[in-house]
């Protein structure tokens, strides 16, 4: 569904995009991860025909991302990083709004839009500038469907918005894919990439790894311990002057260490914190997460 | 048993003729912020509503809630920004809502949006900063050199901020944030949009200065952090709805991790 080779972006000397290929299926739920300056908004422009890149080249739905950009935006469903509704229109108003520039109306769209536009139908005649921060986001994604888009692309949807509307989002997402769009959505929450099918790890406009979640993960390269006791401060310093560490940081309540080789075993490390005088002391073999491999790939 | 000190925490002279000198003691050494019943309300909106909690020295408090729970108006009446409708707030020992000004020299505060000054460089704004904290000039120097060590940043010292990536952005501002050696440093969504290995970084700096005493009040989106907090509080509708150790929280209400627990919470 949409197929990239070669795509390079520089802004004033500055490399965004360093030569990025990649192809959606049709269906498919598709994540980049990157934190903020990776590059994830100049892709999602660039597919969104907003701005052209430096080179390579793209096809979306078989258009070419730039000399079929009219085609490409009837068929594109698009919501920005940052709330772009008119804040002084209510939510009906901004529906309509988009449904008319797009020559449909709400009703014809309302089987796709209904789950998500019934939560905020009883805000209809709120300004969409005084909605919250998860309320705003479904209005967004209701205008940004209301042509009934084959391709979404949403840029950091989760950004700034709280763990339980992130979640009711991201179910949104779900829901959504099983009515056969494609939905090609950027986060800086590498934990959001379990919710895709596949994803692509992006850093300073550098592809660091591809393919399902799960691939990622199984192909992260050192044995991996989760470590917990009392004192987390004391036990990261710690496990990072153990010979042979490859890398130590926290990860929820366990820390997780990466060793070089597997000539430690679990309880060689445990030996090794108690000697230090760590108490309540832990230790587990672990497999990696998206952020181990992101960290390990940086 | 609620008490505040208008003069300074460490004058023992300041007794409250109701609580013993063992009380005052512990109360002196241990608790770095404290509220009771604290409310703000905004016309008929009551946005924080009696809360009441204390913090201890050394302390890392995550204050964690939903989008429009209330946070920012607590933070904000925490830092003498806001006045409390009604309700006390003590914080390095000083009555808050009273003299606003005064807690203001014993806190940090690093916000969400970077609010260092883009156009000057590093070591400007380490002085620009040690000078409104009211550091002496041997001080800012012998702080500049240290910081400057400490965050590996010596080679970029005299570049401009604006142009330096995000993460070393944050850990500066929150060296910044610690360079008049406040007792309570507030941390407002400090790790927003940071790569995973920055962000942990970030988390180093943090259990660092905890460990040399500093009392730290984050608030974040990313529950896994909560997870490194000594004790968390979750705010719901103005209400604290939960405050306890991450573990204990997990077990009370048999959630697996932390996101669960917030969303059991958040959604009822």
């Amino acid at each position: 569904m949409i197929n990239i080779e070669n795509i390079s972006k520089s802004y004033d000397g500055v490399l965004a995009l360093d030569n990025i290929s990649l192809n959606v299926k049709p269906g498919e739920l598709f994540g980049i991860l990157g934190p903020d300056g990776a590059g994830k908004t100049t892709l999602i422009r660039i597919l969104a025909t907003l701005i052209k890149a430096d080179s390579g080249t793209g096809t979306l739905a078989g258009l070419d991302l730039v000399k079929d950009y009219r085609k490409i935006r009837t068929i594109v469903g698009y919501m920005p990083g940052r709330f772009s509704l008119y804040q002084d229109l209510t939510v009906r108003e901004n529906l309509e709004f988009f449904a008319n520039v797009f020559g449909t109306t709400i009703q014809q769209s309302y089987d796709l839009i209904r789950d998500i536009y019934v939560q905020i139908e009883p805000f209809n005649e709120r300004r969409a500038g005084a909605l919250s921060g998860g309320m705003k986001q479904k209005l967004a994604l209701c205008c940004a469907m209301i042509h009934l888009p084959k391709v979404l692309l949403l840029d950091e949807p989760g950004t700034g918005v709280d763990p339980v509307s992130r979640k009711e989002f991201w179910d949104m997402l779900k829901h959504l894919r099983s009515t056969g769009i494609t939905i090609f959505v950027s986060t800086a929450n590498m934990d959001e990439a379990e919710k895709c099918d596949r994803v692509v790890l992006l850093q300073k406009g550098k592809l660091l790894a591809s393919g399902t979640p799960s691939e990622i993960t199984a192909a992260y390269p050192h044995p991996l311990y989760a470590v917990r006791a009392n004192d987390m401060y004391r036990l990261i310093n710690d496990l990072r002057t153990l010979d042979q560490a490859a890398g130590c940081y926290a990860f929820g309540e366990y820390a997780h260490l990466s060793m070089l080789s597997d000539n430690l075993n679990t309880k060689d490390i445990q030996h090794f914190l108690e000697r230090k005088g760590h108490e309540d002391v832990e230790v587990l073999p672990t497999t990696a997460n998206i952020e181990d491999c992101f960290i390990e790939l940086m | 048993m609620w008490r505040y000190f208008p003069l300074l925490p460490t004058s023992k002279t300041v007794l409250l003729n109701s609580c013993s000198p063992q009380e005052v003691y512990t109360i002196m050494n241990d608790t770095v912020i404290s509220t009771e019943q604290l409310t703000r309300t905004f016309g008929a909106f009551t946005a924080v509503d009696h809360i009441s909690f204390d913090v201890k020295k050394g302390e890392i408090f995550g204050f964690l809630g939903a989008n429009g729970a209330g946070k920012t108006t607590a933070l904000r009446m925490l830092t003498g920004l806001l006045q409390p409708s009604s309700g006390k707030v003590a914080v390095a020992g000083i009555d808050v809502a009273r003299y606003p000004e005064k807690v203001k020299s014993r806190i940090g505060y690093m916000s969400q949006k970077f609010s260092l000054y883009p156009d000057l460089t590093i070591r400007e704004n380490i002085r620009l900063y040690g000078g409104i904290y009211g550091l002496t000039r041997s001080d800012i120097r012998s702080k500049t050199e240290a910081l400057l060590d400490q965050l590996e940043l010596r080679e970029q010292a005299d570049q401009v901020v604006g142009d330096l990536p995000l993460g070393w952005k944050q850990k500066l501002a929150f060296s910044v944030a610690l360079i008049h050696e406040p007792e309570v440093v507030f941390l407002d969504e400090p790790t927003s949009g940071v790569d995973p290995l920055t962000r942990r970084q970030f988390w180093d700096l943090i259990y660092a200065a905890a460990h040399r005493g500093t009392t730290l009040m984050v608030t974040t989106h990313y529950m896994e952090e909560a997870e490194y907090c000594n004790r968390v509080s979750i705010m719901v509708d103005g209400k604290i709805k939960a405050l306890d150790t991450p573990r204990r929280m997990k077990d009370t209400l048999h959630a697996e991790n932390m996101d669960e627990v917030f969303r059991k919470l958040a959604r009822e």
